[in-house]
């Protein structure tokens, strides 16, 4: 398998050549949020406020990662499940968001806003929250800091693992492969 | 004659757990450990044998850096069979088991999950207490405690259903595998499979997770649900979900299934989904 080597934020150009099942590694900068941070950043767009960061291009990591211990800069950061964020997301891709990082399958409505919007999803290994930290290298809260784990975090990575899971192009990895290795009921 | 009764003390309980939850959260099982290697020698899929790779890549790097298998450090369940000869002094259990989980993930720089009021304010308690707990009563004079931290991702596909007893052995093998089949993906596969078959609605889901305890993949003893436990790994390793459910033939390194007698009306069965991370620790005291 060919790996591809991107950077986040990940230009349109790139965006089109992302296709399911193509391993990627992640360069560049991403920001983290799960469901508190998502809730508050649906009612800012409700609201008209001012978003904590510019939506627009950017990449978004389900992660809450564990506290730092002295000396380091993070704890363990894997990604959560998805799914959970599938009720805010056609409002963030439809305000720019381009690529989202997390485990798991999305509904029908996100997959329709990635093609609508030209955005896509990649899976990250749910559970190597060990290993994948080692690909952050800077780490800094920019918003929502009482959230504690789930606040909004900048981060800087290097050759972050992930798998491209739904593309503009309205395929999805889950059922491909799915439907690909199963012999029940065949 | 009365018996004589050994002390324990709450402060070594508290000790206990504290190191317990650390040691669960860094340390993944041997036996885990060795079925993700073996399944990484069978997986079919190349993105699912890369994804086997990464997890043991991922308690090697866990297990050196002192850093937790999962960023999600889970709800700590804490199992006590404390003997009916044991005598805990210096203190209340309860309290001191909560003041374990307390200092283990203050120590531990472990995530702490836990939210009170769950319908509304969901608000950190940040020190991931409370444990949930379940004691029970054992003869002899020892305590033993186990800990298992629950992540939330597999947790939250658990299922309850109470079956028709005329449903039988068939409509549990279909309620599972047409469970696993629908929210498998999402749960951390590859997945263990806590099953409680009888007696009550709220015995057979603690059945179930007591099920997840069993040293990996080792059969039940009662050879008619080990026969249950293989047919299930087997259709449900048949779904084709894979490793983290991108495909392949490791949806699930295990099945457990624990059976209890039941009402003359029911069929209860519980299925509490286990993600790959399976960590328990336990000691006895």
């Amino acid at each position: 398998m060919d790996v591809i080597h991107i950077t986040s934020p990940i230009d349109a150009k790139t965006i089109k050549e992302l296709t399911v099942g193509t391993p990627v590694l992640i360069s560049g900068v991403i920001y983290t949020a799960r469901d508190a941070a998502h809730k508050r950043l649906v009612q800012a767009l409700d609201k008209r406020e001012k978003l904590p960061f510019p939506l627009r291009g950017q990449t978004i990591y389900y992660t809450g990662p564990s506290p730092a211990r002295p000396g380091r800069i993070i704890g363990s950061a894997g990604p959560t499940t998805s799914t959970r964020m599938d009720i805010y997301t056609p409002r963030l891709l439809a305000a720019g968001i381009r690529a989202m990082i997390g485990k798991g399958s999305r509904s029908m409505e996100v997959r329709e806003a990635m093609q609508k919007y030209k955005a896509v999803y990649f899976v990250a290994t749910g559970g190597a929250g060990a290993l994948l930290a080692q690909c952050i290298k800077k780490v800094e809260i920019i918003a929502y800091d009482d959230l504690g784990p789930e606040a909004i975090r900048l981060l800087t990575v290097e050759n972050f693992p992930a798998i491209v899971a739904n593309d503009i192009y309205g395929e999805d990895l889950f059922e491909q492969g799915k439907a690909k290795y199963r012999r029940e009921g065949k | 004659m009365t018996p004589k009764l050994r002390e324990i003390k709450a402060s070594d309980i508290t000790e206990t757990v504290a190191q317990l939850c650390q040691r669960a959260n860094f340390e993944l099982d041997e036996d885990v450990l060795a079925a993700l290697k073996q399944a990484q020698q069978t997986e079919e899929s190349p993105l699912g044998k890369e994804v086997l790779h990464q997890l043991i890549e991922n308690a090697q790097i866990a297990e050196r850096k002192n850093l937790p298998l999962c960023q999600d450090c889970g709800t700590a369940v804490v199992f006590l069979e404390v003997g009916q000869e044991a005598h805990i002094v210096g203190g209340d259990l309860y309290a001191a088991v909560t003041e374990g989980v307390r200092q283990g993930y203050t120590q531990g720089y472990l995530r702490k999950s836990m939210v009170s009021q769950p319908f509304s304010a969901r608000k950190n308690t940040k020190d991931n207490t409370p444990p949930v707990i379940h004691a029970e009563i054992v003869p002899g004079d020892r305590v033993r405690v186990i800990c298992l931290p629950k992540g939330g991702g597999s947790e939250n596909m658990s299922k309850l259903a109470i079956l028709r007893p005329g449903d039988g052995r068939e409509g549990i093998i279909d309620l599972v595998v047409r469970i696993v089949d629908e929210v498998g993906a999402n749960s951390c596969p590859p997945l263990i499979i806590g099953l409680g078959i009888g007696p009550t609605a709220e015995g057979a889901m603690l059945l179930a997770k007591k099920a997840l305890l069993r040293p990996l993949g080792k059969p039940n003893p009662d050879s008619e649900v080990a026969e249950l436990e293989k047919e299930l790994l087997s259709r449900i390793n048949d779904l084709g979900i894979g490793p983290l459910g991108l495909g392949g033939s490791t949806t699930a390194l295990a099945v457990h299934a624990e059976v209890r007698p039941t009402h003359i009306t029911s069929l209860p069965i519980a299925i509490n989904f286990q993600c790959h991370s399976a960590r328990h620790k336990e000691a006895r005291l």
